[in-house]
């Protein structure tokens, strides 16, 4: 058995394999498929303070590679969450990380603040980067200027493990990855998918409600992985890295690249017990390549 | 789950009845109106599952019907498989239509691939005493699928926008939509169960829908395939497919 135990600021993950907000519930709508304990960590959908419908349907449409989403961060609340979904999930023994989204800085502070009281809650991630939202959302996360100021409240707010998620429709992620570190946040992750659009060329509608949507799949690995490389290089604070990964394989091209731990998205849609599969697979790559410790070879590339 | 092709029948260019077994053991409990999802691993451009209605459940053979539409790359990959191959379904899916009250009329009405779940449902209806009657609908004889099997079961109605078989129109329009039922169950494209929603307000009939929207995980977590409901937006796949028609906002 290799050590796959890997370390986000203070908080330890008992391997690096975590399941990205939005593809995942709660968690518990995966538990007939794997065994929660087992995940290094999940990070539960898109927190808001107040009760969000999302957009209207269509929400989804199928890509070459790729799937492109405008759900728009419907979600109940963060006193729902904290009432009624985390008295649930507060035991699974695994870190339960909660995706965090404003339209405005005091919404992001409020929230933290309520999550802050949760012991069950090591670490939130902070979503600088939804797409498919009118207000907030992408636009704190696209100039250094904004993610700063996310990252500077929400640093204040909350205690424990910050991790901010950055959007990856930018021209250069690294100064805004720079700009968000200097705030004193724990970590990164990236990348939250790909502005897209796509058309029903039939019935010449686009097939979105939202016209546009954000692009997830195995389409955007290429640009998550050198992306993450791009910034685990050039930041001090561990990178999460996401975008894409399918398998094992997938994961493991990340954390060559740099990334600290993975999180795994659209393929939970495909496979819903695939994360076991990409932890086994970790294991199984070490004990051939004799690694020791999967620390080794993170960001050798 | 692992299943084998025990036979994909061409029954029509569109459609395709494939025959599953389970790979190993016997089949979960299945109820009529639930799906699964079908992982679809001979297709170059696509990767998500394909949500498929269950068509019918044969305890006695262990097997499952799919009846496939081809609808797009995925689907057209699906329709494809031949016997002896493996597919893998997440199941059972969904809600299942609700039971009747005891001696009650019912209709079972199925526009296109939405006859798929009619046929579980009124074979169960069957089984549990009522007399279950269909009403289906097509653009022409050629194209009204399994019509053998529904005539096994109970009296069948049917449609045809040529008038090849059957009233002759689309099948919101046939007649017997406009008697008194006590229960009509409906599947088929969204304009056609929203017109079959009014007309069972109108002979005071309950109905419930099964609802096709696109889905990728099937397992209420990405929501994108919600409706919306008198409750706000909600996952066809976790809260449906099968809604009343007073959950939703048909009312118009």
């Amino acid at each position: 058995m290799a050590r796959l135990e890997v370390k986000i600021g203070d908080l330890s993950f008992k391997n690096p394999v975590l399941t990205a907000s939005g593809t995942f519930g709660y968690g518990l709508e995966f538990s007939d498929f794997i065994d929660l304990n087992r995940l290094g960590g999940f990070v539960v959908k898109g927190t808001t303070l107040h009760h969000r419908e999302g957009n209207p349907y269509p929400r989804m449409a199928e890509t070459p590679s790729g799937m492109l989403n405008a759900v728009g961060l419907q979600n109940k609340g963060v006193d729902y969450f904290i009432e009624n979904i985390y008295p649930d999930i507060k035991d699974i023994d695994s870190n339960i990380i909660v995706n965090v989204s404003g339209a405005t800085i005091s919404d992001y502070v409020a929230v933290c603040e309520k999550l802050n009281e949760l012991d069950r809650i090591k670490a939130i991630e902070v979503n600088i980067s939804c797409p498919n939202v009118k207000q907030g959302g992408m636009a704190f996360g696209t100039t250094c200027e904004g993610a700063a100021e996310v990252a500077r409240a929400v640093r204040k707010a909350y205690s424990k493990t910050v991790i901010v998620k950055l959007s990856p429709n930018v021209t250069d992620i690294v100064s805004i990855a720079k700009a968000v570190e200097n705030e004193g946040v724990d970590s990164l992750s990236l990348i939250n998918t790909l502005l897209g659009m796509a058309i029903d060329v039939e019935r010449r509608r686009p097939c979105l409600s939202t016209i546009t949507g954000g692009l997830s799949g195995p389409a955007v690995r290429p640009v998550a992985v050198r992306m993450v490389w791009q910034v685990a290089h050039a930041v001090n604070i561990p990178v999460i890295g996401l975008g894409g990964i399918m398998d094992g394989r997938d994961a493991l091209e990340f954390m060559l690249a740099g990334a600290t731990a993975v999180e795994v998205g659209t393929a939970n849609f495909v496979d819903p017990a695939v994360t076991m599969k990409i932890i086994d697979y970790m294991d199984d790559y070490c004990n051939r390549h004799g690694i020791e410790d999967i620390n080794d070879i993170i960001g050798i590339i | 789950m692992d299943f084998h092709v025990v036979e994909n029948r061409h029954i029509h260019e569109l459609y395709s009845l494939l025959i599953l077994k389970p790979a190993e053991g016997t089949l979960p409990e299945l109820m009529p109106g639930q799906f699964v999802q079908v992982s679809i691993d001979n297709s170059k451009t696509t990767f998500l599952r394909r949500p498929i209605s269950i068509n019918y459940v044969d305890r006695q053979n262990n097997q499952l019907w799919l009846l496939v539409r081809k609808a797009g790359e995925g689907t057209r990959a699906l329709c494809e498989k031949s016997a002896r191959d493996t597919v893998n379904l997440l199941l059972p899916l969904g809600n299942a239509f609700s039971m009747p009250g005891q001696g009650a009329s019912v209709l079972l009405v199925g526009g296109g691939v939405g006859v798929a779940p009619m046929l579980f449902w009124g074979a169960e209806l069957k089984r549990l005493g009522f007399r279950p009657e269909f009403l289906l609908g097509a653009r022409s004889a050629n194209d009204i699928l399994e019509l053998d099997e529904f005539t096994g079961i109970g009296k069948v109605y049917v449609s045809t926008e040529d008038g090849s078989l059957g009233e002759t129109g689309l099948i919101t329009a046939n007649t017997i939509l406009s008697r008194h039922t006590d229960f009509i169950y409906c599947c088929g494209p969204a304009p056609m169960m929203k017109a079959v929603a009014k007309k069972a307000r109108e002979v005071g009939a309950t109905c419930e829908v099964s609802l096709e929207n696109m889905m990728a995980c099937g397992l209420g977590a990405c929501l994108c395939c919600v409706e919306n409901t008198v409750k706000g937006n909600v996952c066809v796949c976790t809260e449906g497919p099968v809604f009343n028609i007073n959950e939703l906002t048909w009312q118009d």
